[in-house]
């Protein structure tokens, strides 16, 4: 099967570089091993200067709208980071004191969202806290089974019973001028944060849980099916094993599914994430990419990998493939003229301080320019 | 000791990092709160299994073997093939008379289809499926499916010679549906095949794939079922030089998948050669082939992907043949499922169910309205028809219709 650009990997970079493709008419394939890292996402993007235009427009035909915002985004344990960019549900502000008091309301049983970590932090910066559970009928047969009362579980019953939580919100709501809530809300029903803004009459912060998460989950459903209208392939579930070269040309690639019927393509990308995602592959002595077996940067002594405080900076969230300076990934020392690695594959990312999304981006964007300036050889 | 035993699981088990995915995928657990989920009854359950069988929940039943969970895992483990195993290994419980009914699609095909107006008039008889559901557990709100009273390999064996004219032959896997209750569905490929310049050839005999009886504890006769195939297709592919084309997509997982993977049955080499029609049509008109379409087809087509397909990772071979089709109004339907997984959904407890988790696609079905859904499977195609009322049919009989 041919295409003009085969993309290894269906995460955020992935899907960035394959609607731009097939935006600007190149038909495309994507190779998707499962379910990706947009399955953690924060919501928001850390390392861009300035709102990227491209980008807020993509996200729009995909029907999801982006705020550019520059501050500071409340962190699940109840601490603050830096952001510029964020999910319309994602609130970011001017500095971490962005209230006076705070009503945290979170579901009786719900153990995936902590409310008094939340509480604790809030304190520090000034802010106070007051914490309630909710319980509604509607929930009662999530909690029959600890495995339900997930995010996600949560979300598909809070898309058809939010107006339940603003009217008890707005009960339990005394002069607080902040109310804060799990961030469970519009998995299939985008409307559903805004709407649940508009009826609560205090600012609603909604704060991550753990995964997966929700405003992850819908991003990733968005830009599937979007890519998809667009006519591009997604092979969900299928995954990369190997790659036919010669002389450093990228002729087709061989996938578990598809097996002898090879994926050939004018131009290849690769976007399998990092270790979590099996991008890079780790064992007792060396690191190494699988796919198309790039060079690899990271430290020839085992015990410069990792530091043993593990909050400590670990060295190997640092390492990934080694390209050239428009992204070509390197095999051999030398450049595979049309493969272009981008997302976490390539390393130098600080994930304890989010810059995945905003490095995802940035450099499918930079992929998918060379691949529609460059000749087909 | 046999440390081995203890520490390395079957079915890439000891990959799952519980990171939850899975759960966020499994159409059972949005609708079935006594299921425990795909995280649980798979990887999680499993270590507790393997301490003490005690630890078996017999809510693994409400699995319907989608594989849903295993397209999603980013780390390749293999969760229904864990549940579905664990259910094979440890429960001891018989199949009620019910699911061996439901379970026994060639027997039930063998008595049904001589008296096949008989039994299709009493199984849409309002009495007789009160009856069923009284009495057996179906659900009477269900449709069943009409029986045929030729069967398929008769109408093919009539024309051996003429197939056999034809300069390239493949064999074909029709699987129960198409023998007993649908044979048109084989004409449509024979037609489409010889359009090719290929003919069709029926295996020595084919006996049911066995996925259903698998999923209702009838896994013995499932195993005598994929040694006999097994054999039949070793007979065509190694021997014969033969691929083998099929036309239901779950049929083609079980036997390219759960013969190993579940059952035990080595098919490592027929495995190959078995493709699904749509794959291998696909792969010839790549090589230069041509079908001659009518110039006046227009049709407006919505594809489900069925979850075998899905998990095999074929349904692009459909989507492009019914893309590359003149005159065709092509929408991919989102990935979800219907709800049947087989006989899943005529059973009275799943039934509410069923509908639950197909509500989603049958949605947008109804938004798309398209002249017909495209699918590759028979309990799909039973299962949309009766929720949405839109027709449904394989992409091999909208090829068939849409060629001269």
């Amino acid at each position: 099967m041919k295409h003009d650009t085969v993309i290894v990997g269906g995460g955020l970079a992935g899907l960035v570089a394959g609607i731009s493709l097939q935006r600007a008419g190149r038909g495309t394939a994507i190779v998707s091993t499962g379910q990706n890292a947009l399955h953690f996402f924060s919501g928001a993007f850390e390392s861009l200067q300035e709102a990227p235009e491209r980008l807020t427009t993509l996200f729009d035909e995909a029907g999801i709208r982006l705020q550019y915002t520059p501050g500071v985004r409340l962190m699940p344990l109840g601490t603050f980071k830096e952001a510029m960019l964020s999910l319309e549900d994602v609130a970011l502000f001017p500095s971490p004191k962005f209230g006076r008091k705070v009503l945290i309301v979170n579901f009786m049983g719900y153990h995936d969202f902590f409310s008094s970590f939340l509480a604790e932090g809030l304190e520090k910066q000034g802010m106070h806290c007051r914490i309630r559970f909710l319980s509604l009928p509607e929930m009662d047969q999530l909690e029959k089974s600890p495995s339900e009362m997930r995010s996600v579980q949560i979300a598909r019953t809070m898309d058809r019973i939010w107006e339940k939580v603003v009217q008890e919100v707005r009960v339990l709501l005394k002069d607080e001028d902040t109310v804060i809530l799990p961030q469970v809300f519009g998995l299939q029903d985008t409307s559903v944060p805004g709407r649940i803004r508009q009826g609560i009459p205090a600012r609603v912060v909604f704060v991550g849980t753990l995964p997966p998460s929700v405003p992850g989950i819908r991003t990733q459903m968005l830009l599937k099916r979007r890519y998809e209208v667009l006519g591009g392939t997604y092979l969900m579930g299928d995954e990369a094993l190997t790659a036919h070269v010669h002389d450093s040309v990228v002729h087709s690639i061989v996938t578990k599914n598809l097996d002898r019927h090879y994926l050939e393509a004018d131009h290849f990308i690769l976007a399998s994430g990092g270790f979590f995602s099996k991008g890079l592959r780790s064992n007792p002595f060396s690191i190494s990419e699988p796919v198309f077996g790039l060079d690899v940067e990271y430290d020839e002594d085992r015990n410069a990998w990792y530091q043993k405080n593990f909050s400590a900076d670990q060295p190997y969230m640092q390492y990934g493939v080694k390209t050239d300076e428009t992204l070509h990934g390197i095999a051999g020392g030398v450049p595979l003229k049309n493969l272009y690695a981008i997302g976490s594959i390539l390393g130098g990312t600080h994930p304890e301080l989010g810059s995945g999304a905003g490095l995802a981006i940035r450099s499918a964007f930079a992929a998918v320019d060379e691949i529609l300036t460059s000749k087909t050889e | 000791m046999k440390l081995q035993e203890y520490t390395v699981s079957k079915h890439n088990f000891e990959e799952c990092m519980k990171c939850t995915i899975c759960t966020a995928y499994c159409p059972v657990l949005q609708v079935n709160p006594l299921y425990p989920g795909p995280k649980q009854a798979g990887p999680d359950g499993e270590r507790l299994r393997l301490k003490d069988p005690y630890f078996f929940n017999y809510a693994l039943k409400y699995c319907m073997n989608c594989k849903r969970c295993e397209v999603a895992c980013p780390s390749g483990v293999n969760v229904a093939d864990l549940i579905q195993a664990a259910r094979i290994k440890y429960d001891s419980s018989k199949p009620k008379l019910r699911d061996q009914l439901l379970a026994s699609t060639d027997f039930m095909g063998t008595v049904a289809r001589p008296v096949a107006p008989i039994v299709n008039g009493v199984t849409s008889m309002g009495i007789a499926k009160t009856a069923m559901d009284a009495l057996l557990k179906i659900d009477r709100q269900r449709t069943f499916p009409k029986y045929s009273p030729r069967s398929f390999e008769r109408w093919l064996k009539r024309r051996e010679k003429e197939q056999a004219a034809f300069p390239e032959q493949v064999a074909y896997f029709h699987g129960c549906y198409v023998n007993y209750n649908y044979p048109q569905l084989g004409k449509d490929l024979v037609k489409v095949l010889n359009a090719l310049g290929v003919g069709v050839k029926l295996l020595e005999k084919e006996k049911c794939c066995g996925i259903a009886m698998i999923t209702n504890g009838m896994s013995e006769k499932a195993a005598k079922n994929a040694r006999h195939n097994v054999a039949a297709l070793r007979k065509a592919a190694v021997d014969g030089g033969l691929k083998v084309v099929t036309t239901s997509s779950s049929c083609t997982l079980t036997i390219r998948e759960e013969y190993p993977n579940l059952l035990g049955v080595d098919n490592a080499d027929v495995r190959d050669s078995i493709v699904m029609a749509t794959r291998y049509i696909f792969e010839k008109l790549e090589k230069g082939a041509t079908l001659k379409f009518k110039a006046d087809f227009h049709k407006k087509i919505a594809y489900h992907v069925p979850c075998h397909m899905e998990k095999m990772g074929w349904g692009v071979f459909s989507e492009k043949l019914l893309r590359m089709i003149p005159g065709v109004e092509f929408t991919l339907l989102d990935s979800a499922c219907c709800g049947i997984a087989g006989t899943y959904g005529f059973k009275k407890e799943n039934y509410a169910a069923a509908q639950a988790i197909g509500a989603a696609l049958f949605d947008q079905i109804c938004t798309v309205n398209p002249d017909v859904v495209a699918c590759d499977c028979e309990t799909c195609k039973w299962q949309i028809e009766m929720s949405t009322g839109y027709t449904v049919a394989n992409p091999i009989s909208i090829l068939a219709e849409a060629i001269e």
